[in-house]
């Protein structure tokens, strides 16, 4: 019949045609979306478990607490290591925020004009930028005229890897504050920055928090931009520096000079180079390093989490 | 000014000011600036510090060769084997982490149930929140030997005669395979994420159309949701080759920086852009080494960040597309 044929729908689908098969290859193909979710679940059990049964066969309290020893050589720590990756996450955390929060202000309240979404734009682009060319950028303006790899330089680097993190979250929690608030406090006669700082900042502090310890999870993973900024320097003491400064009773803008200006150390670093040495005690380090990395990074994302869905059952 | 000789030029000058809000918006602008100015400065930093390097070899540097050089000692530089080395690890990456990120996006958006689509989307997360480093050591010591060698093996044996996997892969399953599959994994999260995103904030009358004129869920999924949101999921797979081509440590740890390598072939120890530079920069002693190494970088640079344009463009447009109104 002609005219049912007309009827029928023109589209690529047909009903009726061929019913048997279309209902084959949709479950064949749901079922391969299934496939494909436990095969992405597969290597993150396994790094997980693997990392955790190595690195705990090796992991000890002298590792953090105590000096590396020489190559070849049983025990020992990696002290220098978890001092500079705290340098550094200080460093870069210091840096980063405060240009980041005050940015995201900007994007937050004005998103429609060239530079709100210039800024959006610009962050969501810097964030795809790798970050071994963060570090090449940080050699060539710091480490370059200065003259020697710094503790500086690396908290600079690592900075700008955590800036578009930071900026990005809080630019959607200080949208998701209610206008309200801002409004009230303008009505009453607060200027804009007392209501940015003091009311709007407070009500999306946790929101913020979360994105600051996202960012700063992702810098403290971070290697490439460490490789020629840091450097790596495995008798970087900050006590010993802290001590000596302090009987030769010098300022303490000297001795903080004296802390961030020289070449440091990284647990990345550390694991990298460790990784690579034909000594099994070091390999066994780089696991126990790997394992307290790896903590570090899901146990922040799990707080996050929490923190991030305790709020929305809050706000509801 | 002449207003400012008239009485009241005090409160004037106060409103002007307005308790500190200028300085304050003055600030805000400054900081907004400073983000875009970051990256221009990183472009900048990049072009000037490779100078030399341009100078010295000029397009050479980049043309494609069949013999190149990479000789510190004798300072000679050509980068084609390294290009070819960083495309062929990405793309291949890309091909594998495609269909399966999209595979991951349709199950969590559409088939799984509500309460797994938050653990599940959280395990997808933390795969890419481990630390490079740690890819790299659980690559070199439990991937390459277990899965990759294997593979390599097979891949010669059966497929030989294909360019791309001519050769034999060495024991230790260091060779762009490893890092290609290494980045399979780093990425599928960056592509899963997006592609999620774009499923979910399709409206549903858009789904329940479909259904309504008979169409199966997969015909619902592969007619309609993946049409309605193909330039959202294009930009996720672009933002996936960006990152490939610029992940550093994992890859340095597994690919061998061969820098010479002039074949295609995938089964061969090789390098990338991002390998080359972390392995020999703070070995390099002449200036026109670090100078090399620094214009890898300006071509990282580059690449990174027309793709990065394009892939947000592209993201940006299919959120403008959707309706505000229509969502859930």
């Amino acid at each position: 019949m002609t005219t049912s044929t007309q009827i029928a729908p023109r589209g690529f689908i047909q009903p009726r045609a061929g019913f048997v098969y279309r209902r084959t290859v949709n479950a064949i193909m749901l079922t391969l979306t299934g496939l494909a979710t436990v095969l992405a679940v597969i290597p993150l059990l396994w790094i997980i478990l693997h990392v955790t049964i190595t690195g705990g066969k090796y992991i000890n309290l002298a590792l953090l607490t105590q000096m590396p020893v020489g190559l070849g050589q049983p025990g020992g720590g990696v002290l220098p290591a978890l001092e500079g990756t705290i340098l550094t996450t200080i460093l870069s955390t210091l840096f980063s925020v405060p240009v980041a929060i005050l940015a995201a202000f900007y994007a937050a309240t004005r998103p429609n004009t060239p530079l709100g979404v210039a800024v959006r734009f610009g962050t969501d682009v810097l964030a795809g930028v790798p970050s071994i060319v963060i570090g090449l950028f940080a050699y060539a303006v710091i480490v370059l005229p200065q003259g020697h790899y710094s503790g500086l330089a690396a908290g600079v680097a690592v900075a700008i890897v955590m800036l578009p993190t930071v900026t990005r979250t809080t630019e959607e929690m200080l949208k998701l504050v209610p206008k309200n608030l801002r409004e009230g406090s303008l009505a009453l006669g607060a200027p804009e920055w007392i209501t940015s700082l003091r009311v709007v900042l407070p009500a999306a502090a946790s929101g913020v928090v979360t994105g600051i310890m996202l960012a700063i999870a992702r810098g403290v993973g971070e290697t490439a931009p460490l490789l020629f900024t840091a450097l790596g320097n495995d008798r970087y003491e900050f006590g010993q520096i802290v001590t000596s400064g302090a009987q030769g009773r010098l300022p303490i803008l000297t001795i903080l000079n004296r802390v961030v200006d020289q070449p440091i150390d990284g647990l990345t670093l550390t694991m990298w180079k460790y990784a690579q040495q034909p000594f099994p005690e070091r390999v066994q380090q780089s696991w126990a390093v790997a394992l307290v990395l790896m903590l570090f990074v899901l146990l922040t994302n799990i707080l996050v989490r929490w923190v991030i869905s305790r709020n929305r059952v809050a706000s509801r | 000014m002449a207003t400012a000789q008239k009485p009241g030029s005090g409160f004037r000058l106060k409103s002007w000011w307005r308790h500190g809000d200028t300085a304050w918006q003055g600030i805000v602008i400054a900081m907004a600036f400073f983000v875009l100015v970051i990256m221009v400065a990183i472009g900048w930093s990049v072009w000037s510090a490779s100078a030399d390097s341009r100078a010295a070899f000029g397009f050479s540097f980049v043309a494609p060769t069949s013999d190149s050089n990479w000789d510190p000692v004798n300072s000679l530089f050509q980068a084609w084997p390294i290009i070819t080395g960083t495309l062929v690890t990405a793309v291949i990456a890309i091909i594998i982490a495609t269909p399966v990120s999209i595979g991951i996006a349709i199950f969590m958006s559409e088939l799984c149930p509500t309460w797994l689509r938050q653990p599940l989307s959280f395990m997808i997360e933390m795969l890419a929140a481990i630390p490079s480093v740690v890819y790299g050591l659980w690559g070199v010591f439990v991937f390459l030997p277990q899965v990759v060698t294997p593979v390599g093996s097979f891949l010669s044996a059966t497929l030989g005669w294909f360019p791309l996997f001519a050769g034999h892969i060495p024991p230790s399953g260091i060779s762009r395979l490893a890092a290609s599959l290494i980045l399979t994994i780093m990425i599928t999260p960056t592509i899963t994420a997006v592609t999620r995103d774009v499923l979910l904030a399709i409206p549903n009358a858009q789904r329940e159309a479909a259904l309504a004129i008979g169409a199966t869920q997969w015909e619902m999924i592969w007619q309609v949701l993946l049409p309605f949101g193909l330039s959202g999921i294009l930009g996720a797979v672009i933002l996936g080759l960006g990152r490939a081509l610029g992940e550093t440590m994992a890859v340095t740890m597994v690919i061998g920086n061969n820098t010479v390598e002039s074949t295609g072939s995938l089964l061969v120890p090789g390098a990338t852009l991002a390998s080359t530079i972390a392995n020999e920069f703070a070995e390099a002693v002449t200036k026109l080494h670090t100078s090399a190494l620094i214009e890898l970088g300006l071509i990282l640079f580059v690449i990174t960040l027309i793709l990065n344009m394009i892939a947000r463009l592209l993201v940006w447009r299919v959120a403008s597309l959707i309706p505000t109104d229509s969502r859930g």
